[in-house]
């Protein structure tokens, strides 16, 4: 009697974790496969007259995406410069100073905040930043961008300085050092690699968002015209040359998606990279 | 926070005529209370400690030992939900007043944690110099270096680590991580130093280190620290206190006199029985 019990349960021990494997093989056979299509469409087009050339009307053959590579930049340096003290300084706070309830409070906040589909954000900075100004531009969608990265630093960082042991707290204040002096001195240091960790994972998701930049960036045919004026970006520009008819601008819009496909990808290695060294 | 509200317990904190110069470490304590949110963890603790001399706060765990000393430098308030009531008077003056700043009474009384806490972040150098350079008070590299070599002098731990000042604080052993903390403690010159249980986690060729080190130290400092251990107490200790929690669960203490005397000839039974082992 026990054998037979036994022998059904190596059976279905057996088909269980197979299809766990195949489970988990198919997660990374997807991301293959997306890898491997954007390389193989993208990469003939990804040449040096793609980074360095501006784009060319549609029916014309060559140019490239030199602006919206430099948009892109734009953008994600903007979102970046407003989204990086925001979100630390809200991380300080709930870490280090906040009772329970604002803390409760303030979590919750950021992780709707984080919920919120891009598209509305785009809404949302189209309303307070573009109809005011009379104008798509940069900036407007710096601050959308930084909207949806705020939340991602803000929680890594308090989750990281929560991280850093309360001893190590109580014996720098012994020390007699003053509040904010312990705080920037040495735990955050001690956080470092948590919060470097969540900026680069903010900066690989706003890299490739592309529904706020439709409402704020607008996108730009004469270039990159300053930060109060639209301005293009590879999201947006892989969307327009996607959708033409034009069979030159498909085989860009795929060098296009290569790109930014690496560079999400050398972000997400370099964040793996970082997180491993500082292991503390 | 003082109270001097309820009549029951008003103390006087400071004595009128008694004039005590600045800097001369003279600890006095009277009706101290301290409580974690509604529990009281201590009542009405009187005594006075005795400069450049040691001593020992002893007795079975959990009656209060540890609290007390926090009190001493402040860093009780640190804790969740502390609260302290009563004087604590460092050369005179109440610690506890509404005007005293707290972090300049932890810099006059240092302390030692039970469990070594170098800054993981910093080198062995940047340790032992981080209570100066995170305030400021130094100017040149080379006075810090001086102080840098002197606190480790001090601390029976230069020939061991003088030719690797600039590896992390971590890569030392336990004893020499705790030498390291004390070196740190005093490299801002101090004039008490508290040590909470600071052998606990040590071996005992280590701890017997820092005995010897706090024997030498006595000359300069006054030092006062909690331990559980009676043999230590009875081997470096001039002075001894013998706290013990009270029948509503708060620390009292017992008896205070000189070490020799509290071990050999105690005038209370409770600590008689302390020390000959009934219990605790």
């Amino acid at each position: 009697m026990a054998d037979t019990g036994y022998g059904r349960r190596k059976l279905i021990n057996r088909t269980m974790l197979s299809l766990c494997a195949i489970a988990a093989g198919l997660s990374i056979i997807v991301l293959a496969l997306i890898l491997g299509y954007t390389l193989v469409q993208g990469i003939s087009s990804l040449d040096i007259d793609f980074l360095m050339q501006a784009a060319k009307p549609m029916g014309e053959a060559g140019g490239g995406m030199r602006d919206e590579i430099f948009g892109t930049l734009i953008l994600v340096t903007l979102g970046t410069l407003i989204s990086l003290p925001v979100g630390l300084m809200a991380g300080i706070f709930v870490a280090e100073f906040a009772g329970p309830r604002i803390a409760t409070a303030v979590q919750f906040s950021a992780d709707i905040l984080a919920g919120v589909p891009s598209i509305v954000v785009g809404v949302f900075a189209y309303a307070v930043l573009v109809r005011p100004m009379h104008s798509y531009s940069a900036l407007s969608a710096g601050v959308a961008l930084a909207v949806i990265m705020i939340p991602i630093v803000a929680r890594t960082a308090e989750e990281s300085l929560r991280l850093v042991p309360n001893f190590q707290r109580e014996a720098a204040l012994a020390l007699g050092i003053t509040r904010w002096r312990a705080i920037i001195g040495v735990i955050i240091p001690g956080a470092l690699t948590g919060i470097v960790t969540g900026v680069m994972l903010g900066v690989a998701r706003i890299a490739g968002e592309t529904a706020p930049l439709i409402f704020t960036a607008l996108g730009s045919q004469f270039g990159v015209q300053g930060l109060l004026k639209p301005i293009g970006a590879l999201p947006l520009q892989i969307y327009r040359y996607a959708m033409s008819p034009d069979p030159d601008w498909h085989k860009q819009a795929w060098a296009a998606a290569f790109l930014l496909m690496l560079l999400v990808l050398g972000i997400s290695i370099l964040v793996r990279v970082v997180s491993r060294r500082r292991s503390i | 926070m003082i109270d001097k509200s309820n009549q029951d317990t008003v103390q006087t904190c400071e004595i009128p005529g008694e004039e005590v110069p600045e800097g001369s470490g003279i600890l006095k304590v009277r009706g101290l209370n301290a409580w974690y949110d509604s529990t009281k963890a201590i009542k009405n603790i009187s005594l006075s400690i005795p400069e450049k001399a040691i001593t020992a706060i002893i007795g079975p765990s959990g009656c209060g030992k540890s609290t007390f000393i926090r009190c001493l430098n402040r860093m009780h308030e640190v804790s969740h939900g502390g609260r302290v009531e009563g004087c604590v008077l460092l050369d005179g003056k109440d610690i506890y007043a509404r005007d005293v700043d707290p972090v300049a009474i932890r810099r006059r009384i240092g302390m030692v944690f039970q469990k070594p806490a170098p800054f993981p972040t910093m080198s062995i150098f940047d340790n032992v110099s981080a209570g100066l350079r995170l305030t400021r008070v130094w100017s040149r590299r080379w006075e810090l270096e001086e102080i840098v070599e002197r606190s480790l002098r001090q601390a029976a731990l230069w020939d061991e680590v003088k030719d690797k000042l600039g590896q992390s604080g971590s890569s030392l052993s336990g004893g020499q991580q705790q030498r390291l903390c004390i070196a740190r403690a005093m490299a801002v010159e101090p004039e008490i130093i508290l040590l909470d249980e600071p052998c606990s986690a040590l071996d005992p060729a280590a701890t017997l280190k820092i005995e010897d080190l706090m024997r030498n130290l006595a000359d300069r400092y006054t030092i006062v620290i909690v331990t559980h251990n009676m043999q230590q107490a009875a081997r470096v200790s001039d002075m001894a206190a013998f706290f013990l929690a009270d029948t509503d669960r708060t620390g009292i203490l017992i008896e205070f006199g000189p070490t020799s005397q509290l071990f050999t000839n105690p005038k209370d039974k409770r600590t008689e029985d302390y020390i000959t082992g009934r219990f605790g």
